[in-house]
């Protein structure tokens, strides 16, 4: 269908294999109340959050016990009714052991919200305040911390906000189930961050391959002329910001700039879910929402757990693993992370968990490099990846620099698309972080 | 159910990502080529007879077995099963006379591999394209038996087994279009049926094998080129469709020019080589002393390719012009 679809796109790309059917008529089931939760206290970008509690404290469910250290950082209030077990090294996403709270329940689920507010008659500085109060971070990927987004500094002119609704990752349908689910909530969310940053104008971004959201959005958005819904051509990474900017409203962010220099503010659609839960019903982010899916998965669904359930949790409430099980990531086939460790918490910001097989990930042998240009012909930000990943190999950071290394937004389409299947984009990132160190301690001696 | 823990320490795998792939592979890529060119094997045989296939036979056992030897003398990794040596071998043979000697077209196998290949280092590193190379060194070492014509099965005039492009050259004869579109004239094995050409190279196009640029930058630079030159005289000059359907361009331009490793990365680049071949082919074709020039034309613009790549890297995203 989107092979000769005429909507909006831009240059390069690529169109993996969906598999979006496995769940995307799952509407969200929400799933039991955990016995025990891991809260790692970096559920964002930016510093750790500040413990607020001590061992053996009896806590409740949203009631706050980290708060922000600096200004990019989050509160984090407990998911769960019960009492702080230990605070200390816990296996994380990634692997690498990280501070974190966990706590065991306790007793009745008691949950403290805060106070609703009226969306109609709430100004900008209430709304930021209640963000944060909330402790809402980007649900993009990031995790940035949303109310930092919605506070951009005074010299840039902010025009317009995008709503990330592409969802271009294969198998993810959280976002889309949102957008059917809670139509007319996701509306209000959209005005309330448009109050908040103080636009005319917004925007909401589906790639094509999600007809039902777009023919609701279009419906709900009827009395809402301010808000318009801008189809896409599926193809990914097209819910990349800077992909996402150009088509939308054709504006190309440089290299090494935020959207906010071209006057755009992007969130991601359940971040504006979450900005309305908070605003209208005082609930603080304490659940995540993830769509479990794959081959390697008994039952794939939809999910919305408290946050810190662990993965193993979440797995065996879908049925566990089948036997052909190959890999588990968290996040996206794209983007995500695999993962080893089972008992490693589920995220504010996780919105995915995929168990796949052999067949789905079709991994080759390696070749050598063939020239073919097929990793350049579908890099979006117009690299030249076969370049950037054989400097990184051979250490010849200058030369990588020269050629934009650091502008490598590691989306993943080069490796894919390579028929050598060459690690490209994973030599580029190693490469990048090279760079970045590099120039880091160039800039510290001067 | 299964008990994960167990997944975890026999089988559960760990990388970075991205996750998933590409159905495609090197060694797919090959196997489709290989099977993009089958409508030529057969417009070979068709028109040439049987014993044709006894020089494809020739020509992908000597390459195969030349890549095999080069890689057990210098102890590297045998790289048979990635299809590129047997497509060398099969590439070689089509851009060869029919009933050309098969020792000929062994020792010019041997050639493609060793001095086209595996002297740079193997697959992926070769400057020029192996079969091409293989096919100017036989051009070169004998000249009279590569330019040697027969007429095809159903040629019942039969007046000269001339190719289109010698007969108009030397004779001034002009040949009948639709004969060379279906490949009855005189001419390499899989060069003269342009509709099994065509046949072959939208495929590998729609399966984004070959990039679509370079032929059609090709066959773009040949109608444009050929039609300045036609134009000025019409009588002396050849129509611009005689060197589009003529010699050896369609499969240099789908099979040849677009080979990946010999081609450039960049689409710019890509439009300036498909281009610059066509300017060369027409100049070699009605300037130079022999009728065909797309062999020479290609091998010429492979040499030019690290040099395009360099200058026509694409502007990174959003950096200024």
């Amino acid at each position: 269908m989107s092979f000769f679809s005429i909507n909006k796109s831009f240059k390069g790309g690529v169109h993996p294999d969906e598999h979006k059917d496995l769940t995307e008529n799952s509407a969200f089931e929400i799933m039991p109340y955990p016995t025990e939760v891991i809260l790692p206290l970096s559920q964002h970008i930016g510093k750790p959050s500040k413990v607020l509690v001590k061992k053996r404290d009896l806590v409740k469910s949203g009631q706050v016990i980290a708060e922000p250290d600096g200004f990019i950082s989050s509160i984090i209030h407990s998911p769960i009714t019960g009492k702080i077990k230990d605070i200390g090294k816990t296996a994380s996403v990634g692997g690498r052991p990280q501070e974190a709270v966990t706590i065991v329940a306790e007793g009745e689920d008691e949950i403290v919200f805060m106070e609703p507010l009226d969306a109609e008659s709430i100004t900008s500085e209430m709304i930021i305040e209640r963000v944060k109060e909330a402790g809402i971070v980007g649900q993009g990927g990031a995790a940035f911390p949303t109310y930092v987004k919605l506070m951009p500094p005074k010299d840039k002119n902010i025009e317009c906000i995008i709503i990330n609704g592409a969802e271009c990752e294969p198998y993810l349908t959280r976002d889309y189930r949102y957008m059917v689910e809670r139509t007319k909530d996701l509306i209000v969310g959209i005005k309330l961050i448009m109050r908040a940053l103080g636009v005319k104008r917004g925007i909401i971004g589906i790639e094509d391959n999600k007809p039902e959201a777009i023919r609701m959005l279009k419906e709900a958005t009827i009395p809402h002329p301010e808000i318009k819904v801008e189809v896409l051509k599926t193809k990914y990474p097209q819910g990349a910001e800077k992909m996402l900017i150009k088509v939308a409203v054709n504006k190309e962010v440089p290299p090494g700039k935020l959207p906010l220099d071209v006057g755009v503010v992007i969130q991601n659609i359940r971040t504006a879910i979450s900005v309305y839960d908070a605003v209208v019903k005082g609930e603080p982010q304490f659940t995540a929402a993830l769509t479990v899916s794959g081959f390697g998965i008994t039952t794939p669904k939809n999910l919305i757990v408290r946050v810190g359930t662990t993965i193993q949790q979440v797995l065996d409430y879908c049925g566990g693993t089948n036997d052909d099980a190959r890999k588990v990531i968290v996040g996206g086939p794209m983007m995500g992370v695999a993962q080893y460790d089972m008992s490693a918490p589920v995220q504010k910001a996780t919105s995915g968990l995929l168990v796949l097989t052999e067949p789905e990930m079709k991994h080759s042998q390696e070749t050598n490099c063939l020239r073919c240009g097929a990793c350049v012909d579908v890099c979006a930000l117009n690299l030249i990846p076969k370049d950037l990943a054989k400097f990184s190999k051979a250490g010849k950071w200058d030369e990588a620099e020269a050629l934009g290394v650091t502008v490598c937004m590691e989306c993943g389409t080069c490796s894919y698309n390579c028929p050598a299947n060459i690690p490209l984009v994973q030599w580029i990132r190693l490469g990048k972080q090279r760079v970045i160190n590099i120039q880091r301690s160039k800039q510290n001696v001067s | 159910m299964t008990d994960l823990k167990q997944i975890i320490n026999t089988k559960l795998e760990l990388a970075s990502s991205p996750h998933v792939h590409t159905k495609l592979s090197t060694e797919r890529a090959m196997q489709m080529v290989i099977l993009a060119l089958l409508p030529c094997v057969l417009s070979a045989v068709i028109y040439f007879g049987i014993y044709q296939l006894l020089i494809f036979l020739v020509s992908i056992g000597i390459s195969m077995g030349t890549e095999y030897g080069i890689k057990r003398i210098r102890k590297q990794a045998n790289t048979l099963s990635d299809g590129s040596a047997f497509l060398t071998g099969l590439l070689l043979a089509l851009i060869l006379p029919p009933n050309f000697s098969l020792v000929f077209t062994g020792l010019g196998a041997f050639v493609s591999i060793a001095i086209g290949k595996e002297i740079f280092g193997g697959i992926g590193y070769n400057i020029f394209n192996p079969a091409l190379v293989g096919r100017a060194f036989l051009q070169a070492a004998f000249p009279v038996q590569m330019t040697t014509w027969t007429k095809t099965s159903f040629n019942v005039d039969a007046v000269t087994s001339a190719t289109p492009l010698g007969g108009f050259k030397f004779d001034g004869i002009a040949a009948d279009l639709g004969s060379m579109f279906l490949g009855n004239t005189g001419g390499s094995l899989g060069e003269t049926s342009a509709l099994a050409i065509l046949i072959g190279g939208i495929f590998l196009i729609a399966l984004g094998i070959v990039n679509w640029r370079i032929p059609v930058s090709m066959i773009i630079g040949i109608l444009v080129f050929g039609s300045l030159i036609w134009m000025i005289n019409p009588e002396a000059y050849m129509n611009p469709l005689y060197h589009l359907v003529g010699g050896g361009f369609l499969f240099g331009a789908f099979f040849m020019a677009s080979d990946w490793v010999s081609s450039p990365i960049t689409a710019k680049g890509m439009w300036i080589f498909g281009l610059g071949i066509s300017l060369i082919i027409v100049i070699i074709r009605v300037f130079g002393g022999i009728p065909e020039g797309v062999m020479y034309a290609i091998l010429f613009m492979n040499a030019w390719v690290p040099l395009i790549n360099r200058y026509t890297q694409p502007t990174i995203f959003g950096a200024k012009k």
